[in-house]
């Protein structure tokens, strides 16, 4: 065993690795200071200097405007990146799950319009799936579409939309006929988020921060070729768009406190007899778990990297991620708060500055066991899909999804 | 990267899981538990010794087949799925430590007779009040080792156990002829594999390496360890799986159940993330690599939480019939605590993981 590249592995790393040094150098310290607006010109100029490059889409087709490499190259070009503090997150979802979406279902004419511009990044997209009374169960929704002529009009609610305020469009699944089973009635558009009857909220959350909204369609007309899919597809094309979440969520947040920070404060906390935490048992026990949960993810990452490396693929191990990492997190942020007493309560400009990433990542790692799949909902993809048990009785699955309950 | 067994493990660990997928399992486990039955199945072993599994790590100077940590891995998983009936974990065992600690002359004078079956070797950590392998009273005397080592797995019938015992420098191992000692034996928790009470009184015994190799070994002990009880765990949640998937309660399996399903689904959670620290150990044992302790440790008590969830869920799960005398739940419940008694129980090696974490930290510094 070893944990180095192979030949072809290391020259694209050290390819990657000489362009960055080059061209990132802007960005070896992290920009905690930014505004959105800041935030958003540097992420644009950013992503077109990786177009001109060549390390966007590495993974895609070549004739959609992709590189054609293989999910190993794609990886170690992120492990590169993820050295610097380059601006991420404003193209994970159009990129990571969208424009895939578009350019496997959409119509030529399409694809050849919207891909290379969200691929410069000049176009930023969103992906409008969750309700609020469609969560877990996204096959549930509500927001109806009617065809008009050539177009369609759309209207309801979608909810938990990252970056719709800073979108230009949006992939939309919406139901179109109501009289046949939920799975059954559903079809997938294009909408553009500037368009007449798009109001866009933003949703403050328990953190205080506003990183997701709420988007109201009231009469929003869409041109029937921007549909993606056959009408009536709509589950299906999201299986290709949600297959594309399930690479892109997975480890730990950088930013998120792991078993090194728990152990330094622990070196510098007093247990209740006067000694270093970290000299008690209690103390030493949860470092241990919290080592081998988020060492355990990584290693069970590089099991999956091992696999493609080899260009064979992954096993279904890699399912385990995430469902472990928000829940260690909580864990590793209540128990470090809990040795810090009272200091542990003070926020804002009354903390300090360790204790606040605690409480950050505290509050955040309960967004975390929902988003993406919640804890619940991964463990029945882990007993159904990977152990072989039967689903969940689901007594509405084969009625119309008018008539349903 | 390469972090996966090679195909030749593989191809053995098949090979191993076949043959015992055949000879070995729950039956035959059952027929083990009699009072009257023997110590291990020796018909299976005969087969286990002329496939050349004793042989496997033994270097090819001394009559083996020279492999790698990763067969013995692979071995002691299938022998823990199928909860084999044969000394094959502590024939491993044995083996790893004389590989590691033995001089010239030691591995010359016992792994022929290891390789070629004519010598069984088992190794004596546990002591009667001594919990953890480096709290012992058995100690060294000249050339003599005095002292009570009990339980010690497939004691009845090894010609040769390698002891730990207390030294100047720390606790170290010493290979003692058990023809010179007296072998008893005694009952565990554990109705199938049998252990014994190992008594010296001045017995002769001769060192075998020094107390950084019994570091070294309690470490590689570890991974082998975790990899048996991966294996046995495992096959307590196939069991409880396949029962889900026919119980029937309230008009439905059980398996629809989410109570169920999610405590199905924490089973595979743990043994993933257990195979995860435990794949690490054997790249660091392969390599002689630094963090071999690090994750030597981690794989130790990650392995053991996950047997010790999926061995209490599996009776939990089968409800009233997996209580009886008449299920299988019960060895696996019961292997779960011959695995924890064996080289130091969860909390030590738990703590041993943030003592390699600490020294790495401050080594870093």
């Amino acid at each position: 065993m070893d944990f180095n590249d192979s030949p072809a592995e290391a020259e694209y790393r050290a390819k990657v690795r000489s362009w960055l040094d080059a061209n990132a150098a802007d960005y070896r310290e992290p920009h905690e200071d930014w505004d959105l607006k800041t935030f958003i010109a540097h992420s644009k100029a950013w992503q077109a200097k990786k177009y001109e490059a060549g390390y966007t889409g590495i993974t895609w087709p070549v004739p959609v405007g992709g590189q054609g490499l293989s999910p190993m190259h794609s990886i170690i070009y992120s492990q590169e990146e993820g050295r610097f503090h380059t601006p991420s997150g404003l193209y994970s979802i159009g990129l990571g799950m969208c424009i895939p979406t578009v350019f496997t279902h959409g119509s030529p004419e399409v694809t050849a319009r919207y891909v290379p511009k969200a691929l410069r990044g000049e176009e930023v997209w969103c992906q409008l799936f969750s309700e609020p009374a469609a969560g877990s169960d996204l096959a549930g929704i509500r927001t109806k579409a009617v065809r008009d002529g050539d177009d369609w009009i759309i209207d309801g609610q979608k909810v938990w939309t990252s970056f719709a305020h800073a979108s230009d469009y949006g992939i939309v699944v919406t139901r179109t006929d109501p009289s046949v089973p939920k799975h059954k009635g559903l079809t997938m558009f294009i909408v553009d988020m500037k368009a007449p009857g798009m109001e866009v909220r933003g949703i403050k959350q328990m953190s205080g921060d506003s990183g997701f909204n709420e988007v109201f369609f009231t009469g929003v007309r869409v041109p029937d070729a921007w549909r993606l899919g056959a009408v009536g597809d709509g589950w299906k094309v999201a299986l290709t768009t949600l297959m594309h979440e399930r690479l892109a969520v997975g480890g730990k947040p950088r930013s998120a406190p792991g078993y090194e920070q728990l152990m330094s404060l622990a070196r510098l906390t007093e247990a209740p007899n006067g000694a270093p935490a970290i000299e008690a048992g209690d103390v030493r026990q949860r470092i241990a778990q919290t080592y081998i949960n988020d060492q355990g993810i990584k290693l069970t990452q590089m099991r999956a990297l091992s696999a493609l490396s080899k260009g064979q693929v992954p096993g279904p191990e890699q399912s385990i991620a995430k469902v472990v990492v928000a829940k260690t997190m909580q864990d590793l942020a209540s128990f470090a708060l809990d040795l810090a007493g009272g200091d542990g309560l003070l926020a804002g400009n009354d903390a300090d500055p360790e204790l606040a990433k605690l409480q950050s990542s505290y509050i955040g790692a309960a967004g975390l066991r929902i988003a993406g799949g919640t804890d619940e909902i991964l463990r029945n993809i882990i007993a159904e899909r990977v152990l072989g048990l039967p689903g969940d009785l689901r007594p509405d699955k084969d009625k119309p999804f008018n008539a349903a309950a | 990267m390469n972090f996966d067994f090679s195909d030749d493990a593989k191809a053995l660990g098949e090979q191993a899981r076949r043959l015992f997928a055949d000879k070995a399992g729950t039956a035959p486990a059952r027929r083990a538990m009699a009072a009257d039955a023997p110590d291990h199945d020796a018909a299976l072993w005969a087969e286990v010794v002329a496939l050349g599994w004793t042989a496997a790590r033994v270097p090819e100077a001394h009559g083996g087949l020279g492999l790698t940590p990763e067969e013995s891995a692979q071995l002691a998983e299938a022998a823990g799925h199928y909860l084999a009936h044969v000394p094959l974990v502590s024939t491993l065992l044995a083996t790893e430590a004389l590989i590691i600690a033995g001089s010239e002359a030691q591995q010359a004078k016992y792994l022929p007779g290891i390789a070629d079956g004519s010598l069984r070797a088992v190794v004596a950590v546990n002591e009667p009040g001594a919990p953890s392998p480096t709290s012992l009273k058995t100690r060294a005397d000249g050339g003599a080792l005095t002292g009570v080592k009990a339980p010690i797995a497939d004691l009845a019938g090894a010609g040769l156990a390698i002891v730990a015992a207390a030294g100047p420098d720390g606790p170290s191992l010493w290979l003692v002829e058990t023809a010179a000692a007296t072998v008893e034996a005694v009952e565990t928790l554990d109705l199938v594999r049998r252990h014994g009470r190992l008594t010296l009184d001045g017995t002769p015994a001769e060192p075998l390496g020094d107390a950084a190799a019994y570091q070294a070994w309690l470490d590689r002990a570890a991974v082998i360890l975790a990899y048996e009880a991966i294996g046995t765990g495992h096959a307590a949640m196939d069991m409880t799986v396949a029962y889900a998937k026919t119980r029937v309660a309230f008009g439905q399996t059980i398996g629809r159940y989410q109570g169920v399903k999610h405590k199905l689904a924490d089973m595979y959670i743990k043994l993933e993330l257990a195979r995860a620290h435990a794949l690490h150990g054997l790249a660091m044992m392969d390599a002689g690599g630094a963090e071999l302790t690090q994750s030597a440790s981690a794989a130790r008590v990650a392995s053991l939480d996950a047997l010790a969830f999926c061995a209490e869920e599996a009776v939990q799960l089968h409800g009233g019939i997996g209580y009886t005398w008449e299920s299988d739940c019960q060895f696996y419940y019961r292997r779960n605590r011959a695995l924890v008694g064996t080289i130091g129980a969860r909390g030590w090696w738990a703590d041993r993981l943030v003592r390699a974490l600490e020294q790495r930290n401050r080594a870093a510094a």
